[in-house]
């Protein structure tokens, strides 16, 4: 196992920060960490890469305890922070050759100039990191995170704050890199985990509420949503529509547009349009979508509201 | 630890921190060694550095703090502690690298004053008419100083993450333990030989024994002693602060 985390319990006072968690990552496996703000997703990262000690329980990586032997577990680690802190003073090549000696690597002028056309660095490499964009400064923390060719990389929200096009890029450097590395990384994006991620762990308010691959998830909440929208508006429409077979419940979102939600399987669009044309209303508009993990992640963590 | 050492060094010199300090030490210096009336030593008359080794400390008070205010302070501020403490470096190397490489500055402005040491050798009738012995013991005490000086700094920056109160509390920090015990030691609860042992916690005792020109092992013990306490306490704020 890559990563194993055994009933980790984090505590500031009184506080739960994580709550006796427990998962393991597997070899090569990518796994999206999900949760609400102040979840404790990055507390979890923080003690996996061994910045803040644990209260309770064990933490592993790579089979080394991480509160009992910091400096093998961090050579295993690359880690990029929550905000993606750096020195801001120093030229892109200077930091990362600083983070290189602190490493260890042997023949670092090839490995830099390596992980620059890795990250797609090159024409930013001459400048401070100051004067640099977020989303290529997002780039130099990656790239400073991979440099020692790591075995586990935990990313902590490595995609906030970047346009649309760096957003797709960063997220395809993570896939790519996910192909021979272990991989947490952390997101609210629901998006992201659904392009790039093999497992999702979502955690809310310090407990781990759902722990599985992707498709399973999104089968956990199959919910088919149709959304109907008639010409007019009818007395009585919403309880004859909840009575159409497969129909769960019905929302009305604004007078003439309903939201239907069904648990079936089966497309109940035709029934829809049958039972308008039985009560002579005007059909104007019929979608359905499946329920994504966002509504799976809406459902997850907000259901106990204390 | 070497890598943190050369990152400071390269973070002094690539800012203008560096020039500045030494520069302002060198001028400061070298205006009351020579040109002030009631410090310089052309009014004065005797071939001595005296007034050099007697004010060097006061410069020090102030500049040491503003080089170290920024060591961990800083590095909270942005978040970059969080990249040093993941990285596979130890907390000792972490704080011995920033040690080391702010006193090599302190080090640093000291070079060029041994200028006015051969100016002063030069000047004395007959010529070499100086405590060479003194004066290098002097050199050797105002080196220790600024290492008891910088792990005080180092300490105080460890502190906080505001760089204006760790600079402001070294300062505090460094003159009381200059010539704040020396001042309590003179207090008329100390009797006995109390007051000696009072006065022999501070610097400012230890800072004249071997400026007399005597290296004693127990100066040299002391101020080894009192960078170590500084710099163990500031481990331990280190670790603290990691919660």
């Amino acid at each position: 196992m890559s990563v194993q985390i055994q009933n980790i319990t984090k505590t500031y006072g009184t506080q739960h920060a994580v709550d006796n968690i427990s998962f393991t990552v597997g070899e090569g496996e990518i796994v999206g960490f999900l949760g609400p703000n102040g979840a404790g997703k990055t507390t979890t990262m923080k003690i996996l890469t061994g910045f803040i000690p644990q209260t309770k329980g064990l933490a592993h990586v790579c089979n080394i305890n991480v509160s009992e032997q910091p400096i093998e577990s961090r050579k295993k680690i690359g880690y990029l922070p929550e905000h993606n802190p750096l020195y801001l003073d120093m030229y892109v090549k200077e930091y990362l050759s600083f983070v290189g000696k602190v490493h260890h690597i042997k023949n670092i002028k090839n490995r830099i100039s390596e992980i620059i056309d890795l990250t797609g660095l090159q024409i930013e490499q001459k400048k401070k990191i100051g004067q640099l964009s977020k989303g290529y400064r997002q780039r130099v923390g990656l790239a400073s995170a991979l440099l020692h060719n790591p075995e586990v990389l935990i990313l902590d929200e490595p995609t906030t704050g970047l346009d649309p096009n760096q957003l797709a890029e960063i997220r395809q450097l993570i896939k790519n890199l996910g192909q021979n590395k272990t991989l947490i990384f952390s997101t609210h994006i629901m998006q992201e985990v659904e392009a790039v991620c093999d497992r999702v762990i979502i955690i809310d308010k310090g407990k781990i509420v759902a722990d599985d691959k992707v498709n399973a998830l999104q089968l956990k909440g199959t919910k088919n949503i149709y959304e109907v929208e008639f010409l007019h508006d009818k007395e009585n429409i919403l309880p004859k529509l909840k009575n159409i077979q497969g129909i769960d419940t019905v929302h009305q979102n604004t007078h003439n547009i309903y939201q239907c939600q069904s648990s079936y399987d089966r497309d109940l669009r035709a029934e829809i349009f049958n039972f308008a044309v039985q009560n002579e209303l005007t059909l104007i508009g019929l979608s359905r979508k499946e329920s994504s993990l966002e509504d799976v992640f809406k459902k997850l963590t907000q259901s106990n509201p204390n | 630890m070497l890598n943190i050492f050369k990152k400071e060094i390269n973070h002094f010199f690539s800012s203008l921190i560096g020039y500045i300090a030494v520069g302002v030490f060198l001028l400061a210096t070298g205006l009351f060694l020579w040109a002030f009336p009631d410090t310089g030593i052309l009014e004065y008359g005797y071939a001595s550095l005296e007034s050099y080794f007697y004010m060097a400390p006061y410069i020090f008070m102030f500049l040491i703090p503003a080089i170290t205010m920024r060591s961990f302070s800083e590095e909270y501020n942005a978040g970059t502690i969080e990249i040093l403490s993941t990285k596979p470096i130890t907390d000792n190397q972490i704080i011995g690298g920033k040690f080391l490489a702010a006193l090599f500055l302190v080090f640093f402005a000291l070079l060029p004053t041994l200028l006015y040491f051969y100016s002063v050798y030069q000047l004395g009738a007959p010529v070499g008419n100086i405590d060479t012995g003194a004066t290098w013991g002097s050199y050797i005490g105002l080196l220790f100083l600024g290492g008891a000086f910088v792990a005080i700094g180092v300490f105080s920056s460890a502190i906080t993450n505001n760089q204006i109160v760790a600079f402001l509390l070294a300062i505090f920090l460094c003159f009381f333990i200059y010539t704040g015990f020396d001042y309590i030691s003179r207090l008329n609860v100390f009797y006995a030989r109390l007051d000696a042992f009072v006065e022999q916690l501070g610097i400012d005792a230890h800072y004249q024994s071997i400026g007399r020109g005597v290296v004693d092992t127990r100066d040299i013990l002391y101020f080894i002693s009192l960078i170590l306490v500084f710099l163990f306490f500031t481990k331990v704020v280190l670790e603290k602060r990691r919660w």
